[in-house]
């Protein structure tokens, strides 16, 4: 594993009006690394992935991204960051007015110039990665909910970023789509050799995907290692955490 | 851009009710700020622009057609044995000529466009928002500002002028048409009528507001679209507030713009 630090969080809080979301948390992310972040609902995680992104602004602590502090960036060194950035959202987030193809298109016709056939060529590569080559002329609201995922990471990563962040990748899929996907998700890392945060609180996911885990909880890092050693933990909140037996404390 | 949240309550109380007129209030300002700020940086998306002229102003061609021939119409049928009363029929194509030029056309097709496109507008960026593809934008390195709001308003202020001419002449025709059924004036009459009685000083102070009204209609939509939350209800919400708002402040700058109007052209 290189040592090229591609995310330093550190000691990163975040509140929402009396609501404390994160206290202190620090975590340190390296090129090729595949981090998986658990926790309950609510427990902050889409809330961190925002913080690395810079949609959210911590309230205390520093987000640094490719050694670049994301809170002391100018808007327009913003934007040159988050070109290495990929980004799936829970809901994909396609834009509901394009096609799958202007989809794709978006991110490469505004950030960066390419020739009409170099174009075509990139989004027809990308939508074969996802397998979705057919689906190159339909509409958003015409794609299932597996496809639009799908669509949504074929978008996320035809910039080739160097850092991808999955929000719950897998949320809302049936069991065998969801398997679909992580694998996906894991081919495309080795393919692309991305480094990689999810969050998610599919375990199934997280042990395709990921290598590294963290797990929120009250706000803060209750657990940070391998993920056999967190499903192994003998920490009583963990252990119903993974056996999906309701918590009583 | 850090804009005041609006705090939504089943039942505010006068205090949440207070503080959510100023948020808008300040919201809308620094919303307008941010606006000048990014409407003169490159890239200007020219074919956005064009995109939501057509979108925004040609489809709302059926609606602003039936409005104009039908203010003319009832306005000169409604007028007309008024001034038969006084034996002054003669003046009714001046009549109707100069109140549909200065203020029935601008104001009523500034309204039409408002509760068309602004609620439009609104619903639209605000399901973008709630469903976070302006977040996905912003992520991938695009000012979502200026592809979604700067585009929108800069459309609704070049078209509205154009729609309003459009319906200053329907409304001359419906007028024309309620002369012909009440009494059998000839066209080149009527024509000349209209002319004779029209000045500079009427036709650009009356063209000049819908420009501000096209601006408000955009930007009022764009805002209550960009600040939306709250879910489905968050977009239904940014849809009525956004046709509320921008008719308010129509009728509000209306009033202002007619003292200005008349400040600069005192034989008006």
């Amino acid at each position: 594993m290189a040592d090229t630090m591609i995310v330093q969080i550190d000691k990163v809080s975040k509140s929402f009006g009396k609501q404390q979301i994160l206290k202190d948390v620090s975590v340190d992310v390296f090129e090729a690394d595949n981090l998986v972040v658990f926790g309950q609902s609510g427990s902050g995680k889409s809330v961190l992935l925002k913080c690395i992104i810079g949609l959210l602004t911590p309230d205390s602590g520093t987000v640094h991204v490719f050694n670049k502090n994301i809170q002391k960036l100018k808007a327009k060194e913003l934007s040159e960051v988050r070109k290495q950035i990929g980004f799936l959202f829970q809901g994909a987030a396609l834009y509901d007015s394009m096609s799958v193809r202007e989809n794709l298109e978006f991110p490469l016709t505004k950030n960066f110039e390419f020739s009409k056939g170099e174009l075509d060529d990139k989004v027809e590569n990308t939508l074969e990665l996802v397998n979705l080559g057919d689906a190159i002329d339909k509409m958003p609201s015409e794609l299932s909910g597996g496809m639009r995922k799908r669509i949504g990471l074929a978008r996320s990563i035809i910039t080739d970023p160097r850092l991808m962040l999955y929000d719950e990748p897998t949320t809302g899929l049936d069991p065998i789509s969801s398997k679909d996907i992580s694998e996906l998700i894991r081919n495309l890392q080795h393919e692309l050799k991305m480094t990689s945060i999810v969050v998610t609180h599919d375990l199934i996911c997280a042990e395709i995907i990921a290598d590294k885990a963290i797990f929120l909880r009250d706000s803060m890092v209750a657990f940070e290692g391998k993920i056999p050693e967190l499903t192994k933990s003998d920490d009583p909140f963990l252990k119903n955490f993974f056996s999906n037996e309701i918590i009583k404390e | 851009m850090n804009l005041p949240p609006i705090k939504h309550t089943r039942r505010p109380t006068f205090k949440e009710m207070t503080y959510n007129f100023l948020a808008t209030i300040t919201g809308l300002t620094l919303f307008n700020i941010e606006f000048v700020k990014q409407v003169f940086i490159p890239p200007y998306e020219i074919g956005e622009i064009r995109k939501h002229m057509d979108e925004l102003g040609v489809k709302t061609f059926p609606i602003v057609s039936v409005t104009g021939i039908i203010i003319g119409l009832v306005l000169a049928m409604q007028t007309w044995p008024v001034l038969q009363r006084f034996g002054a029929t003669d003046f009714l194509p001046s009549m109707v000529a100069l109140s549909v030029i200065r203020e029935l056309g601008p104001v009523l097709t500034a309204l039409i466009f408002a509760g068309r496109v602004s609620s439009g507008i609104g619903a639209e960026l605000g399901s973008m928002r709630v469903t976070e593809q302006i977040d996905a934008m912003e992520v991938s390195g695009v000012n979502p500002f200026r592809y979604l709001v700067v585009t929108r308003v800069v459309a609704t202020t070049m078209i509205l002028p154009l729609l309003t001419i459009y319906v200053i002449f329907l409304a001359l025709a419906g007028a024309y048409i309620a002369v012909i059924i009440v009494e059998n004036m000839n066209f080149a009459y009527f024509q000349n009528a209209v002319v004779d009685s029209i000045q500079f000083g009427d036709l650009i102070p009356g063209i000049a507001k819908t420009f501000v009204f096209g601006f408000i209609v955009g930007i009022v939509g764009a805002y209550k679209g960009y600040t939306a939350d709250g879910g489905t209800e968050g977009v239904g919400r940014a849809s009525t507030t956004s046709v509320v708002v921008a008719s308010l402040l129509i009728l509000v700058f209306d009033m202002v713009l007619v003292k200005v109007s008349l400040w600069l052209w005192p034989t008006l």
